[in-house]
């Protein structure tokens, strides 16, 4: 089983400051680190082709820097890494760079699952899995919590919902994006840790991905930050007093109004 | 302080680091506290490939010396010193094996240890052979193709977790001291069984057991090295694992001071964090000179061992005095920068105390690390 995971760098959430002047994220200084739920994917890729054989290859978009969690990855037992990297890409929406996967995936080869984390702790989507299996027209199921069953050409899993879970089986080629459920990531070992070192990380540019510029970045996004701001916070706390029917009297006539 | 580690011992240094924070330290008061083997972490650290540390490139392993175990070892001591003494027994029970085991031997139990499938341990100590090792009563007598061996180890740790023990039994009671061997016995020998697991002061997440040799029956070529030189096999996987234990208390110490500053500098009384108070500073000060200066000794002195000189008994025994007691003392003032808060298990400062004081006993008490440097000064200056 041949399998692409994607992964991206986020800037660790234990340390997140606003630029006051910007209103965006202030990245100086701020610890970058793989974003943990991609940490699920690529530890749950590497059990399956544990189990199954074949190889596990990483993706990341992003910048230069972002080589450093696909050596990562490549130390928790990661086959292969490339990394998807441009000026151009800059500024991509989940449109955009959906679009750049895409063509990036479309040159990495043939592959039987993709796996993503369900959603980066940066941008908060959760877009990007199902956006990039529609670009790649394959079937997606998102919030798996566990990979049951892989035969025939399928894979069975558990698809995690508010009030249980759902049992699906999807056809592959397939994506499928992961919660935190589904395993818990190894920590590197010191002989991948000496792979991560020496390999040599594929990197593919715009020109490379054959990619239409317009559809790229910034200019090829649909979507645009106007403003981003801490929300006011304006709940008001009221105690209630006197007996439990009394109170449940008095609170019913509270949230009258807005039934 | 920065020791100048080579690329690769950083790395050894960044994942035990992360099992230590991500695997050890979330688990350590419930294993501590239900008295349970940490099976599952010494899983992450065999997947992680540090059983091998020490074992050469040849038998599985990464071909490190004693230096590089000391590292990850300093880290697991941080996190939980009975987690990191069942990793650091395996080594004491493989150490003889790689000291005086033939090649065939080496090569039949060795790379099962470094991938760390199977864990060893070391049999040495009986009810009445502590510090003086000549009191040994376990025999071993060769009957025909097969060693046979009867009598009773205690305290052995990793008793009953281990698949490969290295066991001293007397072949020749007329010779004294020369007169010991060491054999391999395997989990599944015939004769061979476990006694309850005991129940101790500190790391108590560690398996302590007797082990029960009653007509044990084992093939010839278990016998590790040469007929009646086990006891100078003893001493030589002594001298290579003290620094190990020593670096326990290093791990140790730094986790107490960590505990202690986080601490006081929360803590509020008389209106100031505690740490602003010059009783508080001095003490965490002294666990700080202290944990540092036990460090650069047991850096030193695993790096002087890991060129196997002659002279390494000494600086193996400074070593483990120095730091073992440097534990006991920091994690005692510990609890006393947490006071009440420090003595409830809802801290683990109290913990980190029972644990530091197996340091000062187990692969030879302080006083017989004093005995020994005091006899190699004795040499040292005629």
């Amino acid at each position: 089983m041949n399998i692409i995971v994607c992964i991206k760098q986020v800037p660790d959430a234990k340390d997140v400051r606003l630029d006051p002047k910007t209103n965006t994220m202030a990245r100086e200084g701020v610890e970058s680190i793989m974003n943990p739920f991609d940490r699920h994917a690529v530890e749950e890729a590497v059990r399956l082709t544990e189990q199954h054989g074949g190889t596990v290859t990483v993706l990341s978009m992003g910048p230069p820097q972002a080589e450093a969690v696909l050596r990562e990855a490549v130390s928790c037992g990661a086959d292969e890494a490339v990394l998807v990297s441009d000026r151009s890409f800059a500024g991509a929406d989940t449109w955009a760079t959906t679009y750049t996967l895409g063509k990036a995936i479309d040159k990495v080869g043939p592959f039987d699952l993709i796996l993503c984390g369900k959603q980066a702790i940066d941008g908060d989507t959760a877009q990007v899995g199902p956006g990039l299996a529609r670009r790649l027209n394959i079937p997606y199921v998102s919030y798996v919590r566990k990979i049951t069953g892989f035969e025939n050409g399928a894979i069975r899993l558990h698809r995690l919902m508010d009030d249980g879970y759902d049992e699906v089986e999807i056809p592959l080629p397939g994506l499928l994006t992961v919660v935190k459920e589904i395993n818990v990531p190894r920590v590197p070992s010191l002989k991948g840790k000496m792979k991560a070192k020496s390999l040599s990380i594929r990197t593919l540019n715009a020109e490379d991905i054959e990619a239409d510029a317009g559809s790229l970045g910034l200019p090829g996004s649909t979507t645009q930050v106007v403003k981003v701001f801490a929300p006011e916070f304006k709940g008001e706390r009221a105690m209630l007093e006197g007996t439990v029917d009394e109170q449940v009297e008095q609170l019913i006539n509270k949230l009258e109004p807005y039934l | 302080m920065d020791y100048f580690l080579t690329e690769e011992q950083q790395m050894i240094v960044d994942i035990a680091r992360q099992i230590t924070d991500e695997k050890i330290i979330p688990q350590r008061a419930e294993l501590d506290e239900k008295e349970e083997f940490a099976t599952e972490i010494l899983n992450d650290i065999a997947q992680a490939d540090l059983f091998g540390l020490y074992i050469p490139e040849e038998y599985g392993g990464f071909g490190g010396s004693c230096f590089e175990i000391v590292l990850a070892l300093e880290q697991f001591g941080r996190g939980c010193v009975a987690i990191a003494t069942s990793f650091a027994a395996s080594a004491l029970g493989a150490y003889p094996i790689l000291l005086s085991g033939s090649a065939e031997m080496k090569q039949k139990y060795m790379p099962d240890v470094a991938t760390g499938k199977k864990k060893a341990a070391f049999a040495l100590t009986e009810a009445n052979a502590g510090s003086d090792a000549s009191g040994i009563q376990t025999t071993a007598v060769l009957d025909g193709e097969e060693w046979v061996l009867n009598g009773t180890k205690q305290w052995i740790t990793n008793a009953g977790e281990a698949q490969i023990y290295s066991v001293v039994a007397i072949t020749d009671k007329s010779k004294g001291a020369r007169g010991a061997s060491m054999f391999i016995v395997e989990d599944t020998d015939p004769g061979f069984s476990y006694g309850p697991k005991e129940k101790k002061l500190g790391i108590r997440a560690s398996a302590t057991r007797e082990l029960i040799f009653k007509d044990c029956r084992i093939p010839k070529d278990r016998l590790i090295g040469r007929q009646g030189l086990g006891f100078i096999t003893v001493m030589k996987t002594l001298d290579l694992s003290r620094p190990g234990i020593a670096i326990l208390g290093v791990g140790l110490g730094q986790a107490a001071l960590d505990e202690s500053v986080t601490y006081a500098k929360q803590r509020v009384q008389f209106g100031k964090p505690i740490i602003s108070f010059q009783a508080i500073q001095h003490m965490l000060a002294d666990m700080a000179i202290q944990v540092e200066a036990s460090r650069a000794l047991v850096y030193a002195s695993a790096k002087h061992i890991a060129q196997h000189p002659k002279d390494m008994t000494k600086a193996s025994s400074m070593c483990k005095v120095f730091a073992t007691d440097m534990a006991m003392k920091v994690t005692t003032d510990a609890v006393q920068v947490l006071a009440g808060y420090g003595y409830m298990r809802e801290y683990p400062v109290e913990k980190m105390m029972r644990d530091a004081k197996i340091l000062q006993i187990y692969e030879g008490t302080n006083q017989i690390q004093r005995n020994v440097v005091g006899q190699e000064l004795n040499k040292e200056y005629t």
